[in-house]
């Protein structure tokens, strides 16, 4: 969720080292982002590390990782392709409803994770408005995995459409109209123009939704209908944990993601800086 | 939250591209919206009005509702005021102070933003539940953390801590010096130069980021129902109720509920739009 350019640029300070207001701010960030970091680690392997490993390497764990990877994954690629189209269309096409259109596609953002598992529910559940689709398919969508994947889908909708679409509108059409006049089709003038073009911002965004995607917990929750091995996710799993008073494994667990959610961070970083060369 | 919409309206569009290649990319992107967003939230405000708003206001307005939704507004509006004020202070610092570990603090600020809520609530059992040296210190001064309010307001200050800072960072790296250092010529004292020259100029920015914060606190449910123990009537946020309601199968209950708190941060999120879009043609009549 990029609400500002985070660049810090070229500072003009007024003031050099440890002055109180940075004292205050290095206070609060600490007490508040670095120390339930610290925190976690130390209860993940407050009994040891070989503990903590056979805590995450447990089937259940294990099974709950791969279907986290599998959902994100998943998730991932389904938003980067429609959300490759739809920052295509939002910004290169003119047509009544646009608007309405480009302001439907932030409010997932607004949207409480377990009111997002609810609609899905009232949309593909036994009464709702899309039964049919279940049935007609021969498959079980809320409280299985396509339900699960489509709440996944839904938080994370956002991110692409709003990366690629100022990267687009940034790019202009003067070179996909040089190649469309020297005979290019306009499939090849998208993937020898455009695209090179955007990759780096498409990319930010997908790992934006990847980010997102690996670390869905309240949607997930309403619609997977929690059955342990089989519908559980490595948020569920850390949920269902601490009900059960696991403690270890709920902390090891939590410890993991927190791991991976910090490395895709520094992916995130470096792309920002790709993108903010190419703008 | 949303991008500048404003300054894309502007650009000449070209639609290259046979007719049928461009109806199939525009249906795909329509369906895509109507069918993940569109339908979903008409699904759950017709779930929620259908049996009339009687019922609607019955449902709302039942005390454990009523009380979950005062604590969810309460809980949001501190942590909008505290994160408001710690987080321009942290812009601040980050534009106009230099430190070692000006670098890292910045890449901190992030983390909420990519750490799961849920283990954001994990890690504040952690360090302050009943068994920790902490939760135990606190215990004995009689402070509640965990299982209490003051661990739901903790959950949403680390929830929501970036919004501010990088709603205000920007707009105080394009301030000039000029004005801060006239006024300190002037004679002006540095609280002085902040009210009357930093703070008109960061305002806006500043209550874009609060508003965004109140959005996501009103929405924020994984952090909270493993930090606030879900007592009802004491601890039971509003999406947590929502979940309760879910799960008793309470469907018109849990989708009134839901239409209420939607219709809060829609408003607010319509009205962050609203003002990015005045603020955008303002920019771009100067």
């Amino acid at each position: 969720m990029r609400i500002a350019d985070r660049e810090l640029g070229r500072p003009h300070f007024s003031g050099r080292g440890f002055k109180l207001p940075v004292v205050i701010v290095l206070t609060y960030t600490a007490l508040l982002v670095v120390a339930p970091l610290l925190a976690i680690s130390w209860g993940a392997f407050s009994s040891g590390v070989s503990a903590t490993l056979r805590e995450i390497t447990s089937p259940d764990a294990l099974h709950a990782l791969k279907l986290t990877l599998l959902l994100a994954i998943s998730a991932s690629g389904l938003n980067a392709v429609l959300g490759l189209v739809t920052a295509w269309v939002l910004v290169r096409h003119r047509f009544r409803g646009r608007a309405l259109l480009n302001a439907l596609v932030d409010l997932p953002f607004a949207i409480s994770p377990v009111i997002a598992g609810l609609m899905l529910i009232l949309l593909f559940g036994r009464e709702g408005w899309l039964r049919f689709l279940p049935d007609a398919l021969g498959i079980q969508i809320v409280f299985a995995l396509p339900g699960m994947l489509l709440a996944t889908v839904f938080v994370s909708l956002p991110f692409v459409v709003r990366e690629v679409m100022p990267v687009l509108s940034h790019l202009g059409t003067e070179q996909e109209e040089a190649a469309h006049t020297l005979g290019a089709t306009g499939w090849q003038t998208f993937r020898k123009v455009t695209l090179p073009a955007i990759r780096w911002g498409l990319l930010y965004g997908i790992s934006l939704t990847f980010a997102r995607a690996l670390g869905e917990f309240g949607a997930v929750l309403v619609v997977s209908g929690g059955v342990s091995g089989m519908t559980e996710t490595a948020t569920l799993f850390i949920f269902r944990s601490m009900d059960d008073r696991n403690y270890a494994a709920a902390y090891s667990m939590a410890l993991v993601l927190a791991v991976v959610s910090f490395g895709t961070l520094i992916l995130i970083e470096l792309l920002k800086k790709r993108t903010g060369q190419r703008r | 939250m949303s991008s500048s919409v404003a300054r894309l309206e502007n650009r000449v569009s070209c639609e290259v591209g046979r007719p049928w290649g461009r109806w199939g990319l525009r249906g795909t992107a329509m369906a895509y919206l109507v069918i993940m967003i569109a339908l979903p939230v008409a699904a759950v405000v017709h779930a929620g009005l259908e049996e009339g708003l009687l019922r609607f206001w019955g449902a709302v307005t039942e005390p454990v509702a009523l009380a979950a939704l005062r604590l969810t507004l309460v809980t949001a509006a501190v942590t909008t005021l505290i994160n408001s004020v710690m987080g321009t202070l942290a812009a601040y610092v980050l534009v106009r102070y230099d430190f070692p570990g000006r670098q890292i603090l910045n890449a901190l600020i992030d983390l909420p933003f990519a750490i799961p809520t849920l283990v954001t609530g994990v890690m504040l059992v952690v360090l302050y539940g009943p068994q920790s040296m902490a939760g135990s210190w606190f215990a004995a001064q009689g402070v509640e953390i965990v299982f209490a309010k003051p661990g739901i307001v903790l959950a949403l200050l680390m929830v929501t801590y970036p919004f501010v800072v990088r709603s205000v960072q920007p707009v105080l790296l394009a301030l000039e010096l000029d004005q801060e250092e006239a006024a300190y010529t002037l004679g002006a004292s540095s609280w002085t130069t902040f009210w009357k020259v930093l703070f008109p100029a960061i305002f806006p920015a500043i209550v874009t980021g609060a508003l965004l914060t109140f959005a996501r606190a009103i929405g924020e449910f994984g952090s909270i129902v493993v930090v606030s123990g879900n007592i009802p009537g004491r601890t039971l946020t509003g999406p947590v109720h929502v979940f309760g309601l879910i799960e008793s199968h309470n469907t018109m209950a849990a989708s009134a509920m839901s239409v209420l708190l939607l219709s809060i941060s829609f408003l607010l999120v319509l009205v962050v739009d609203w003002r990015q879009r005045r603020k955008e043609s303002r920019d771009a009549n100067r």
